[in-house]
């Protein structure tokens, strides 16, 4: 199987800090992919690459199997690539359609079509099952951390996207909420979107991956499936670079 | 903060329930007790402040008195129109006022020295403000300065600007009888209702519409009970307003007769939905507001942030000049202090007296009429009851303060009820 998105032996320094060393990371259509890693392993930064946020120094960015060059966040807008930032971006000043639809606003004529734009935010919100908004025409200042996090998400489908990849998306999160936003996840797996998870916390890649890509100092140290990996296992693999057979061979020193 | 999540049985409910008059009532004191008043308080004082006029000083109840308010009014009205875009943005501009007086200057220096006929001399004035806002507005946003550093340093120089436009200090007087006319005259009394009667009819058509377009795509739709009730409202104010304003108002009817509209309100009506619909309507008011919530999330949209900021501030200067204009109409002529001394405060006060946020990302261009109608209504009750500047100016001072605590307040108390 071909994966959606591949990345083959990129590279990326800021000033003399190499921050990514020759990184290979693939994510497939329909399955989750968790991208773990201690803090500054380079997640942020391999995620910011993809989106066109930081230009890469070597390597390249394959979609579905052919190279394609992304220069900014359009161009990653454009191929199907939607990042939900840990911060979220949403304005708290509008409303849930109006931030759905920010940059990108239908229009009739000059004026908004606000309606058209409604019916379809609608039908995405249910289409991920969210029934847990009161009126879509909500000031996102009244929603609730869980709710912010899902009206980013459905910001993030509503464009035929490919690629989801979500950056924490349950860190601020309580136990409730996690749950209901990594039951989002897995339904937008389902729905055939390659989705990126980053996350921190081993529970939830276990509850919602099918595959795992754990980073260790800038360096891939191993991509494995869930189903052949212990818990233990990804721990080692996030703290020392590998674990028994897995991992880094010639040992890195940090 | 979770608490839609924990009751859905009870935000179910909510999504069920039809807007009706009701409803949309109830909707509304929830609103204003987590803290989002609108309108409210401007609404209210504007009640208040005309009942202790009117039981103070008879006079204030006249025909005469109510069609001075328009006129009194109308220029730092204009002004404040345009703040609240700058203000949208969590931004200021403190030489809005003098920016008009420099508009007006251009206007009188081009239509006497120059001997240009009206509508170049207008056309002149209003380059001017867009000149002024797209300086600023570039200062602000490519070089990044504090808008309130380079709107004072704008404040100090345009003083200067003025007095160079009018030699040092002169009078230039103003006789070309249409810009005169904007502020002085009035229209027919017919005109005046056929216009009632054009603009009740397109507001109810557009709800009509509105509706329609919605109930056949399904979507939740204000019911016909709640649009007729608003154009009731509407075609009832509106019509009092006109018939108050058709009243003769001469001293002397036999001699001149003084009815009508002053033309002045149909400027400013016509202004008043223009911005309204640039800001609710386009994707253009949509980023800006964007902008003024939250920059980075507006920024990684795709929204040209620099762009927006400058149009917003090319607006304001552009608005500023409107209201230079219309106040060298009224005055006939136009003298180093056109713009100055109170304009811009009171225009800043008409804005945050309305409702519009000194924070950012809240507000709409109707704030600045009703703010504006307030401090016309302070400035011309003061002036009857006899009081003189200094207490004009205390009253006007306090008024600001108490609509700034206001706008502050409702801030705490809506992120207390999670509104913001």
């Amino acid at each position: 199987m071909t994966p959606l998105l591949e990345v083959r032996g990129i590279d990326k320094s800021f000033g003399p800090v190499k921050v990514l060393h020759n990184v290979e990371f693939s994510a497939y259509a329909g399955e989750v992919t968790a991208l773990v890693g201690d803090n500054g392993a380079g997640k942020s930064t391999l995620v910011k690459c993809i989106g066109g946020i930081y230009p890469i120094d070597a390597g390249q960015l394959l979609f579905d199997g052919a190279e394609v060059h992304v220069h900014s966040p359009r161009d990653a807008g454009e191929l199907g690539i939607e990042i939900v930032y840990q911060d979220l971006a949403l304005c708290d000043n509008l409303d849930i359609v109006q931030n759905m639809f920010l940059g990108r606003e239908r229009k009739n004529g000059i004026l908004l079509d606000e309606d058209s734009m409604e019916e379809l935010a609608e039908k995405t919100l249910s289409g991920l099952s969210v029934r847990t908004v009161k009126s879509i025409r909500q000031q996102v200042s009244s929603l609730s951390g869980g709710q912010r996090q899902t009206v980013a998400i459905a910001k993030a489908v509503l464009w035929n996207s490919k690629v989801v990849i979500l950056d924490e998306p349950t860190a601020a999160l309580g136990v409730a909420q996690t749950a209901q936003v990594l039951e989002l996840v897995r339904r937008l797996a389902d729905t055939g979107l390659a989705v990126v998870l980053i996350s921190h916390n081993m529970n939830d890649v276990f509850a919602v991956s099918d595959r795992i890509a754990a980073l260790y100092l800038g360096r891939m140290a191993a991509q494995v499936k869930t189903a052949d990996v212990t818990h233990a296992q990804v721990v080692e693999l996030i703290t020392s670079g590998r674990s028994g057979e897995l991992g880094l061979k010639n040992g890195v020193t940090p | 903060m979770n608490k839609v999540k924990e009751l859905p049985g009870e935000a179910i409910v909510a999504a069920t329930q039809a807007p009706s008059i009701k409803n949309s009532f109830l909707a509304y004191v929830q609103r204003v007790r987590g803290g989002d008043m609108g309108a409210l308080p401007a609404v209210l004082g504007l009640v208040v402040l005309c009942v202790v006029f009117a039981a103070a000083r008879p006079s204030f109840l006249t025909a005469i008195n109510f069609a001075n308010l328009f006129t009194q009014g109308a220029a730092v009205t204009l002004i404040a129109m345009g703040l609240v875009f700058v203000l949208l943005l969590g931004e200021i501009d403190l030489s809005a006022g003098f920016a008009s007086g420099v508009c007006a200057a251009v206007l009188a220096v081009t239509l006497t020295s120059a001997g240009l006929p009206w509508y170049v001399c207008m056309a002149a004035a209003i380059l001017t403000g867009v000149v002024i806002g797209t300086v600023l507005g570039t200062l602000v946003a490519k070089v990044g300065i504090p808008s309130f550093v380079v709107t004072l340093a704008a404040f100090l120089a345009f003083q200067g600007l003025v007095l160079v436009l009018v030699h040092e200090g002169t009078n230039i007087s103003i006789r070309d009888s249409v810009v005169v006319a904007i502020a002085n005259k009035n229209l027919p009394p017919w005109l005046g209702w056929a216009l009632y009667l054009v603009c009740v009819a397109i507001f109810a058509a557009v709800q009509l519409r509105r509706a329609r377009s919605r109930t056949r795509r399904g979507l939740t739709a204000d019911p016909l009970s709640l649009i007729a009730f608003r154009v009731g409202m509407l075609a009832l104010f509106a019509g009092l307003a006109v018939a108050a304003l058709n009243l003769e108002r001469s001293r002397n009817p036999a001699l001149v007769s003084l009815t009508g509209v002053p033309i002045v309100v149909p400027v400013i009506l016509v202004l008043l939905v223009a911005w309204t619909l640039v800001l609710r309507r386009t994707a253009f008011g949509r980023h800006l507001y964007a902008v003024g919530g939250n920059t980075e999330a507006a920024r990684r949209a795709g929204i040209p942030v620099d762009r927006i900021k400058i149009s917003a501030f090319v607006i304001c200067s552009a608005m500023a000049a409107v209201g230079g204009i219309v106040a060298a109409s009224r005055a006939s002529s136009v003298d180093p202090n056109t713009g100055g001394s109170s304009v811009l405060l009171y225009a800043v006060g008409a804005a945050v007296i309305g409702g519009t946020s000194l924070f950012g990302g809240k507000g709409r261009v109707l704030d600045a009429v009703l703010g504006g109608a307030v401090v016309a209504v302070i400035e011309n009750g003061m002036g009857l009851m006899g009081y003189g500047a200094s207490v004009k100016y205390l009253v006007t001072g306090s008024v600001l303060l108490l609509a700034a605590g206001v706008d502050a307040l409702a801030r705490k108390r809506a992120a207390a009820a999670g509104l913001r």
